[in-house]
Order: C-alpha cells, then structure tokens, then sequence
C-alpha cells in the first residue's frame, strides 16, 4: 500500500464519528466578522496607509504624478546609489530623471548579481492601509520576486488611491492566486535577540515607500 | 529525556535563564495584548478560525486529494510521508537526485519534528538553518526553546560568544571585536549567512497554510531568510504536516489576521511569501510538497484531543503560561513546548515515554493559554483528558491501529489506594474500626509521609486526624442535640462547622 492510501485510510477512519451530511463549508463559518475596520473615506484610508507604513520604519514619500521621476531620482542620489534595477513594465517616465546606470531583471541573472545592484525600483499590486502593507504579484513593474530581495535598498511606487484598499480581505480578493506574491510590511526586522526590534537581516533594510497620486484636476 | 518535574528542576534553579524568559515572556504578552484589541472583531475572527480548522480537519480527506490535485495541476510534485523516517528519506533522496550537498533552510516546526537536518546530516547532507534563532541554536549546539523565538533563553552576551566562537566553523567568520550590540549581532549573521543564499542550489522549508482549493503555500516570517529559501534556490522541498490545509483562498483573510498578532504582536508581519507550483523564471523551477503525518492522524481519531491540530503555531499561549515562564522550553522535551506542547507531543508521540506522560501534568490549568489561543483550542480541556487517559489507559490509535493504552506505572500507588478505599467504604465495620484506630493513634503520627509520599508531604501539612470519629460523634450527642458531656470537640471539628451546641 502506498503511504498515500496509507494515510488517507487512517484519516477516514479517524473520522469514523463524522457524519455523511456534515455540515458544508459554506455554513460551518460564521463569517460576521468585519470586512473592514473602522469608517474612513479614500483620503483617510491612504493617510492610514501612509502611517502604518511608517510605523514600521518603512520611509514614506507623497508626490503627484509628474513629481514622481524627480523624486525618484532625489532618492536614488540620497542613497548614492551606482546602479537600480528596473523590472519589465516598468513605466520608463519613472527612471527619466535619475543617471543612475539602470540594470534590466534577466531570467538569467545569478543571485551574486543581484547583490552587486544597489537599488531597485517598483511598482505593486496592491497595498492595505490597516496593516501597512504593499503586495507584489511579479505583475508589470514589480520583477521576479528576488529582486525586491537581494538589494539592499527598494523604492515601492503605489498608486493612490485606485491601488489602496482598507483590508486585508478587500487585498486578498483584488490579488490572483496563481500568482506568486510576496507581502511586505516594513524593511526585513527580526526580534529574535532579548526581542530588540532590529531592521533588516535578510531583505532590504532600506524600504521607501512613494505614494503617487494625479495631479489635481486631472480626472483618473 | 527526563520527565518534566526532573527537567524543569534545573531550569527554574537558573536565574539568568529565569530572567531572560521572564523579560521576553511579559514584552510579547503585553504587546500581543494591544495589537488584538485594535481590532473589534477578534471574538468573530477567533470563531471564525476555529469553524475554518474544525471543518477542515472533519473532511481532511477530501481537502489533501482536492490540494494535491492542485499542487500537482501548478506544476509541483506532492508527495507523502507516514511518518519522520519517511519524511527524511524522501528529502534525502529529493536533495541527491540534484547532485547538491547542502541545503539552506527556512525556520521550520515540522521539519525540527521529524528531526530533518540530523537526517541530512547522516546522508552526507549539510542542512543550513537561516533564521537567525535558529542559527543562534544550530551555532552554539543548542535546542530551540520556543516556537517562535527559539533562542529566547540566550541574552546578547551569549550570543556574541556563541558567533565569535562557532562561525569560522561554518563559513564566514564573525567581525573581528564583535560587540553584544543587537544591531552588530544581526549584520554579523547577515553576511555569515548571505553567502549561504547565494550559491544554494536546494532550499528546504515549511507552511504556515496550504490552500485547497488553489493549490497555494504560504509561509509567514519577519527576517527575508524565507524569501531567500523560497525564491533563490532552482529546487524547493517543503514539508508541511496534514493539518495546515484550509478549504480556500478566503480563508487566509481570517488566518493572516489572527496570526501575526498573537505572535509576534505585530499588525503583519514583515514578510509574506504565497506560492502556487512552479512559476516560469520565478523561483525554484522544481517545487516538492512533502505532506507529513507522523502522529497526525492518531491524534484526529481522538475526538476530544483532535482539536489540538487547529495550531497555527503562534505561541500565543507559550507567553502567558506560569509554567513555561519557569521553567523554559527545555523541560518540555519536545519541539512543540509550553501548553500545546504539552497537549501536542503527547499526542504525535504516544504517551509510552516519561517525558510524554509528565507532559499533560506540566500545567496549572489555569485557562490562560486557551484565553490568547486564536482558533480557541481549549487547552486544559485536553490536558484535563490526556491526564486521564493516562492514570485510567483506554483506547488510543497508533499508526492507524486502534490500541488500548494500560494505566500509567506511575499511577501504581494511588490506584491501590483507590481499591483499599473501596475496600474499606464497603465494610462498615472495618472503616469504623479503622477510623478510632486512626483517631486514638494521632498523637503518633508522622509529621511527613515515607516512601513516595514524601515529596507531596514536603510541601503541604498533613491534614491532622479528629480526636474522635465524626461517626462516634453523631452517635452520642444524637447529632449534636445531646450535651457533649466530656468529650470535647478539637478545632478541626470547629472548621468543619459542627460546633460544640451543635447549631
């Protein structure tokens, strides 16, 4: 017998005590908890985000829509940064200000690569403003997901307020299974010694965070 | 491994390791505290959490096909383990098949079960742990004493030593003058370990959930060592026990909120890593899922302890405990310590060891694990029931065979005392004989017990026998009506609420 028949023998018959008409998955959760917590309009919801973000020791940035490559770019060169990654579907605008050498995400591009880049630069599915966190699903503009891991240093762009939800139910609903992502709340921390908060062992410890919104008057 | 009592006799002697738990123990509480109360539908997302678990491990059948079939149509390889030696030989045998030597490692309960990187180890396999607790144990030689924070028992001076003394051993040596500094600490262990990262070929984790419905893994951490293990490395094997399966994608809305704020205290944690299969030139591009039993099913065929696999391992319930505070994680003698391990390893493992069968008495029962539990395991209802189990045997399952367990040797004593009580209270004339005997002797008797009673004497006072049996009092005064004449009644009587005019 293989140990998969071998295993799901000694299930079934563990759960000799259950009935045939069990109650289904539908009605055996009681699903009244809260979509989302609390009653705040859209500005509110991204003030939130904004700082939660920064509870976390994430660096926060707002800036309009034709702001945004001369802000990127002022970070890049606060950094020193020599070299940022660009994923594909990254808007070009984004990089248009900055001389930064840019390095585009290759397939096959070694681990040890990846480290020699100082910065990368990102956009995201989706970010939630109670827990203050932004999600990548390595859709256009977001890169395999090592490469928001191995340089120290990563610039996240959020459009605001189209890719803010309040929840993380609201998250998980907008987000596509089939899709890997990766949820990143804060720079990489570890409490691990005497439960001192300590800021990137593994990840980037740099995270700076640019919520972008249209310039007034434009319509989304 | 000793019994608990005997293990736990050196830890709560040790002051230092007394004061590192005490400091961790009370910060994590407090702050869990205040992260639960942000949300006003904790009660709701606590039931929720448990109805998700209930229903899940009631059709655990379907669910494992219904995911295996999922895993398998993403583009993974599912795979099945009765129990840790077949659990280890199939990652053995997975890791040769690469031509690989060493494997870097995600933070792992189920693999530390099973007992994976000593497995490894004997195949010629260097096993990698990357978490920085873990490092810290793995360097100095150590065993995990806490679920989430392993090296919670070590202070930064230890660790410093540990690091400048065991590194070089391993790889990258430690800055030369490395400070106790928690900040140079964790730098020290950034770069020992990124050069690990970097050229792994294999990497090796655990879940914190498996999706059914969907196929998707998710694994839930702070440091970015999982993402590391889960995206750098062309291959990747994770072993996950049965039980971490949930019906569907929703569900994760419940368990991602519940979670991070039981155990860390945190609104979410740092990082968040979901996979489905295999994704084209996105990490490993060879994905294993080794679904363990290893006791799991012998604990749902018991239908009070089953609830003990709703876990979700927050250890929540490690941080509240009085007895885990004393007396650490080590006295447990599992890697599942404090109260689910306590309720937890007994049932993986059978209750046949020492340590095993001390475990459900390593408790207080004072609730205050199922109070912070965040799928609402009712913890000393199970100790409760193992410790019966225990002193009385019954029926038990063990790899899959229905057994009957014989009461514990332990019990021995107390179980004649039973029967000689039986024996007495169903001979009228022998407990009465027995009671003036016990009465006129009183003044003779022993302060303390002998023999095994000593230990329980030592720390009570002996209740003192009556000057008469309350029988022979009833008797003479006619239930107290008549005078009691000359003899007197003595304070225990007094206590008992039988007083000298008899109202």
């Amino acid at each position: 017998m293989s140990s998969r028949d071998r295993i799901l023998g000694r299930v079934r018959r563990a759960l000799a005590d259950v009935p045939p008409d069990d109650t289904s998955y539908e009605q055996a959760v009681d699903r009244s908890y809260l979509r989302v917590h609390g009653d705040l309009d859209v500005e509110q919801t991204v003030d939130l985000l904004a700082e939660n973000l920064a509870d976390y020791r994430a660096i926060v940035r707002r800036c309009t829509e034709d702001e945004l490559a001369r802000t990127i770019a002022a970070m890049l060169a606060a950094r020193g940064a020599a070299t940022v990654l660009a994923p594909p579907g990254l808007d070009p605008a984004w990089l248009s200000a900055t001389d930064v050498v840019q390095v585009p995400d290759r397939a096959d591009s070694t681990p040890h690569d990846l480290d020699r880049i100082d910065s990368v630069v990102t956009a995201c599915a989706v970010a939630i403003a109670e827990t203050g966190t932004i999600v990548l699903d390595a859709g256009p503009g977001q890169g395999r997901r090592r490469v928001t891991l191995v340089p120290d240093h990563h610039i996240c762009v959020v459009r605001v307020p189209d890719q803010v939800v309040s929840s993380l139910p609201e998250a998980l609903e907008r987000l596509d299974p089939t899709r890997p992502s990766t949820w990143i709340s804060g720079p990489s921390a570890t409490s691990d010694i005497e439960l001192d908060r300590v800021e990137g062992v593994h990840g980037p410890r740099t995270l700076e965070v640019v919520l972008v919104s249209d310039p007034p008057g434009v319509a989304a | 491994m000793p019994a608990f009592p005997k293990a736990a006799h050196d830890a709560v002697n040790n002051p230092t390791l007394r004061g590192n738990l005490r400091h961790a123990t009370h910060t994590i509480r407090d702050k869990r505290a205040a992260a639960v109360a942000e949300l006003d539908d904790w009660a709701q997302l606590r039931e929720a959490g448990k109805q998700i678990k209930d229903h899940t491990l009631r059709h655990l059948d379907r669910y494992l096909v219904q995911l295996e079939e999922s895993v398998t149509a993403a583009g993974g390889t599912v795979h099945w383990a009765a129990d840790a030696d077949e659990a280890n030989r199939i990652v053995a045998d997975l890791v040769k098949a690469t031509g690989e030597t060493e494997v870097v490692k995600v933070k792992s309960m189920a693999t530390q079960e099973i007992g994976l990187n000593e497995a490894l180890e004997a195949e010629g396999i260097a096993a990698y742990e990357t978490d920085l607790a873990e490092l810290i144990v793995q360097l100095g030689k150590d065993r995990p004493s806490h679920i989430l924070v392993p090296a919670i028992h070590r202070n930064r001076g230890e660790i410093r030593d540990i690091f400048a003394r065991e590194m070089s051993e391993w790889g990258r040596a430690a800055p030369v003058g490395l400070t106790d500094n928690p900040a140079d600490l964790a730098d020290a262990a950034r770069l020992h370990l990124r050069d690990k990262f970097l050229r792994a070929k294999v990497g090796v984790s655990g879940a914190n959930f498996m999706v059914a419905e969907t196929g998707t893994l998710v694994v839930v951490e702070s440091e970015g060592n999982g993402r590391m293990c889960l995206t750098l490395p062309e291959t990747l094997i994770s072993v996950v026990g049965i039980e971490k399966v949930v019906p569907t994608w929703r569900d994760l809305e419940v368990f991602l909120q519940t979670l991070p704020r039981s155990s860390t205290a945190e609104r979410m944690n740092p990082y968040t890593s979901m996979w489905t299969g295999t994704s084209e030139d996105d990490g490993p591009s060879d994905f294993h899922l080794v679904l363990l039993d290893n006791g799991r099913t012998d604990t749902l065929a018991d239908e009070v302890g089953r609830q003990a696999l709703r876990c979700i391992r927050c250890s929540a319930c490690l941080n509240v405990c009085p007895v885990y505070e004393r007396a650490g994680g080590h006295a447990y003698g599992s890697v599942y310590p404090g109260p689910i391990g306590a309720i937890l390893s007994p049932q993986l493992r059978g209750t046949q060891s020492e340590v095993d069968a001390s475990l459900p008495y390593a408790s207080s029962l004072c609730g205050a694990c199922y109070d912070v539990c965040p799928v609402a395991i009712d913890i000393p209802e199970v100790l409760v029931h193992l410790r019966e189990r225990i002193a009385q045997g019954g029926p038990v399952t063990r790899e899959g065979n229905k057994a009957v367990l014989k009461p514990a040797k332990g019990h021995a004593a107390e179980r004649a005392a039973m029967r000689a009580a039986r024996w007495a209270f169903g001979r009228p004339g022998a407990l009465r004989a027995g009671q003036r005997l016990a009465s006129r002797t009183r003044k003779l008797h022993p302060r303390t017990l002998p023999g095994p009673g000593k230990a329980w004497s030592a720390t009570r006072d002996l209740p003192p026998v009556p000057a008469e049996p309350f029988r022979d009092w009833w008797q003479r005064t006619d239930g107290g009506k008549k005078s009691d004449g000359d003899k007197k009644t003595d304070g225990v009587r007094k206590t008992d609420g039988v007083t000298k005019d008899g109202k």
